[in-house]
């Protein structure tokens, strides 16, 4: 992998100046991958022997990536359940469209649930998407419970037997433990009528160390499946979804790049691992 | 907020504080804890470098005299506040109103950080100071974010120029700039501009707010940024700065547990003022930035002030001075009464949110107390009152056991549990009764612990304000007597 050559190249060159490893240490850490993690990655280095780095340090980096699956679930004898779920801001509508694009590309049928209530036109905001991608959205009254339009959206995947039901959830701070349980709660409504195969944390590329606790909270609370890291189209390097997965191996399965419904990719790990130190 | 990075200062300020004399030595230890508390925070690594450099070079400065003094450590301690709140900006700035009304406030920001939210919140509080916000939609990209606007506009009574549906039709400069024309001849004093979030790397969108600006000229450009935004902060700022320019930085979504150290970095870089802090879903979620209050929230010293003003917006003054007559008069505090102030501890908000803001209560002890806290007591003792009958909350000596039964089934709870209530109630009123009548003081008997509520705080300030009328208005004093 050609990630290092850059980073560790005055290294592998013969310098050993303290200069130099700050230089290292600072693009480590600009990433988010955080503090801890790369001063582990300098030390592996400094114990390296030129040549070795760039294989040292890959082997690290590749060993913190979650080894779960990281195809998203499909059913051929019932529709295939997935909750969007994230704190404010971090993209999740948008995500759910892309997703929905993504599978009717590979044509599946979907089902939409706009299951956020909470944030003024939220519901307006994926109805549009679902007449821009052909979609059916279920709705509910603005401010309703977001378990019953689950519910009813499930029920209705059921009966006409489409591959996918997406459900989009509000945003919501992972302290706030009421939001928290609301989400377990439309996660065990929509269980009464079909199990469910993912629940995708949308987290934002730009995100710090708080991400952490974030993808935890959520696991609690909702048992997370997998992420789905946005906003990589800006500069920001996103290696806090590599923390995430290091500390509870859930997988990055998708990668937002851009405001259209297209901007959206499965998750390369070497095109990741190589962006983190660009 | 802060939480980590102020237990992470607290634990390196106790082994600090362990020593009696302070050596060079030390200085490096401890600022070796608070560098790594730093980044963990999310604190750029340039800033913190900068951070580490000058409370070293000060520490050092005036060891000879730190060691002189009875307590080295808190006078570290002090230092580093003091850099804290120099970096958090000195001091609050309010919003700059232009001499010729209205006044232009132009919001920007990354995808996602949180400006169509905080436009609303920002127009409410305006609006309650008295003057007459407009909001402008001007995120003509995001999907609805047009409807968003409205929503939010309509449920806080503040008219909405959206003459563009959005979806990506429409010209934002344009609807910026009719914006602007329409506040004049509706005599609206301040407008409010909502734009398209935009990455800091994207020229062309950049040059499109950069058009916006051009177009109206705003007298406050406000640069929206989440919490819980990582190492990219500083870049992305810089690339606002240059490339559409702001005034100073408004926080979002700082009601999480992010230690918000972008905070620190953003304004440290840029030079500009943190002037607002969003706190949480509700419109009036919303303050003021106070650089002193988030230092010592860092450093564990707890937020009073915040706390403070909290306690005095939620008991609204009729209830307030309806209760303080009832004191006076000599009339007994009852279950109703103590219903309305467990209403108003309620508006507050969330307990622990609340608490999190005394001293210390970030430390060990009282941080695990904290999160045993159970919120959802208050609502138990409150269904417990609102299942008795107005005759048993004005005397509750009526509650005998087929009463108690029912009223524990009415609230869902157990007949112990009310009779704890209706024990403690009586206890409290006790303790009111005595210090009405002078005796007693305000002690609480040993071993009593009050019910959730805590009665007898807003009392313990009452008969004190009505002395302070008295003697402070002659006027009012020889009507009184």
């Amino acid at each position: 992998m050609a990630i290092f050559s850059k980073l560790f190249s005055k290294i592998r060159a013969g310098s050993s100046s303290a200069s130099d490893w700050k230089e290292i240490e600072e693009a480590l850490i600009a990433s988010d991958l955080g503090a801890k993690s790369a001063a582990e990655i300098v030390e592996i280095a400094k114990k390296s022997k030129g040549d070795e780095i760039d294989s040292a340090v890959s082997a690290t980096l590749q060993s913190w990536l979650s080894t779960s699956n990281r195809e998203l679930a499909f059913n051929a004898d019932r529709p295939t359940t997935v909750m969007i779920v994230g704190v404010n801001g971090t993209g999740k509508t948008t995500s759910t469209a892309k997703l929905v694009s993504h599978l009717k590309r590979e044509n599946k049928s979907v089902l939409l649930a706009a299951a956020d209530t909470f944030r003024a036109a939220a519901v307006e905001q994926l109805q549009t998407w679902g007449e821009r991608l052909e979609v059916e959205v279920i709705t509910g009254p603005a401010n309703g419970d977001p378990a019953s339009v689950a519910f009813d959206a499930t029920t209705r995947a059921k009966n006409e037997a489409v591959n996918y039901l997406i459900i989009d959830t509000a945003g919501r701070l992972h302290t706030k433990s009421d939001l928290m349980d609301e989400l377990g709660k439309i996660r065990r409504v929509v269980e009464k009528v079909l199990p469910v195969d993912e629940v995708l944390l949308v987290v934002d590329a730009t995100t710090g160390q708080n991400g952490i606790i974030q993808a935890k909270m959520f696991m609690d609370s909702v048992a997370i499946t997998g992420l789905i890291l946005t906003k990589m189209d800006g500069s920001a390097k996103g290696g806090i979804a590599l923390a995430i997965e290091r500390e509870t191996g859930v997988p990055i399965k998708f990668i937002g790049t851009g405001e259209g419904a297209e901007d959206f990719e499965s998750f390369s790990a070497e095109g990741y691992l190589n962006g983190l130190f660009r | 907020m802060f939480e980590s990075l102020s237990a992470k200062f607290q634990g390196a300020f106790s082994s600090l504080r362990s020593k009696g004399r302070l050596k060079s030595g030390d200085i490096d230890e401890i600022a070796t804890e608070i560098r790594s508390a730093l980044l963990d925070s999310d604190v750029s690594l340039s800033v913190v470098e900068s951070f580490i450099e000058q409370l070293k070079v000060r520490t050092n400065e005036v060891l000879e005299d730190l060691n002189k003094s009875t307590n080295p450590a808190n006078a570290v301690f002090e230092i580093v506040n003091s850099l804290l709140i120099e970096i958090l900006g000195g001091s609050a700035r309010r919003i700059r109103l232009a001499k010729k009304p209205p006044t232009i406030i132009l919001l920007t920001g990354l995808q996602g950080a949180g400006k169509t939210s905080l436009a609303g919140k920002l127009a409410k509080y305006l609006k309650d100071q008295g003057n007459t916000p407009l909001l402008v939609a001007s995120d003509l990209q995001r999907p609805n974010a047009v409807t968003q606007l409205q929503v939010v506009g309509e449920s806080i009574g503040v008219p909405v120029f959206a003459p563009e549906p959005g979806n990506g039709v429409g010209d934002p400069v344009k609807v910026a700039k009719n914006g602007l024309t329409f506040a004049q001849d509706k005599l609206h004093n301040i407008v409010i501009v909502d734009t398209a979030g935009r990455l800091g790397i994207d020229a062309e969108l950049m040059t499109q707010a950069k058009r916006i600006r051009d177009a109206i000229s705003p007298d406050e450009v406000l640069y929206v940024v989440d919490a819980m935004v990582g190492q990219d902060a500083v870049r992305t700022a810089q690339a606002f700065q240059e490339g559409v320019g702001f005034d100073a930085i408004v926080l979002a979504k700082l009601d999480g547990d992010s230690r918000g150290g972008a905070a620190l970095s953003i304004t440290q870089v840029t030079g500009k003022p943190i002037m607002f802090a969003a706190t949480g879903e509700k419109v009036t979620d919303f303050d003021l930035f106070y650089p002193d209050r988030m230092a010592s929230r860092i450093l564990g010293l707890g937020d009073i002030q915040t706390l403070a003003e909290q306690t005095k917006g939620a008991f609204d003054s009729e209830t307030a001075a309806k209760l303080e007559t009832k004191f006076a008069s000599g009339e007994d505090f009852t279950l109703d009464d103590f219903l309305a102030q467990l209403e108003a501890m309620k508006k507050m908000g969330s307990m622990t949110k609340l608490l999190g803001m005394l001293p210390g209560a970030n430390s060990g002890a009282m941080k695990k107390q904290l999160e045993q806290f159970d919120e959802g007591e208050l609502v138990k003792t409150q269904s417990i009152v609102q299942s008795m009958t107005p005759m048993e909350r004005h005397d509750p000596k009526v509650l005998n056991g087929s009463r108690r039964s029912r009223i524990a089934n009415g609230s869902g709870r157990q007949v112990s549990d009310v009779n704890s209530l209706v024990e403690r109630f009586s206890q409290a009123q006790k303790v009111m009764k005595q210090m009405r009548t002078g005796k007693g003081g305000m002690q609480l008997p040993p071993g009593m612990q009050m019910p959730p509520g805590m009665p007898p705080v807003p009392k313990v300030s009452a008969p004190q304000n009505k002395k302070k009328s008295r003697s402070g208005n002659p006027a009012k004093r020889a009507l009184e007597s």
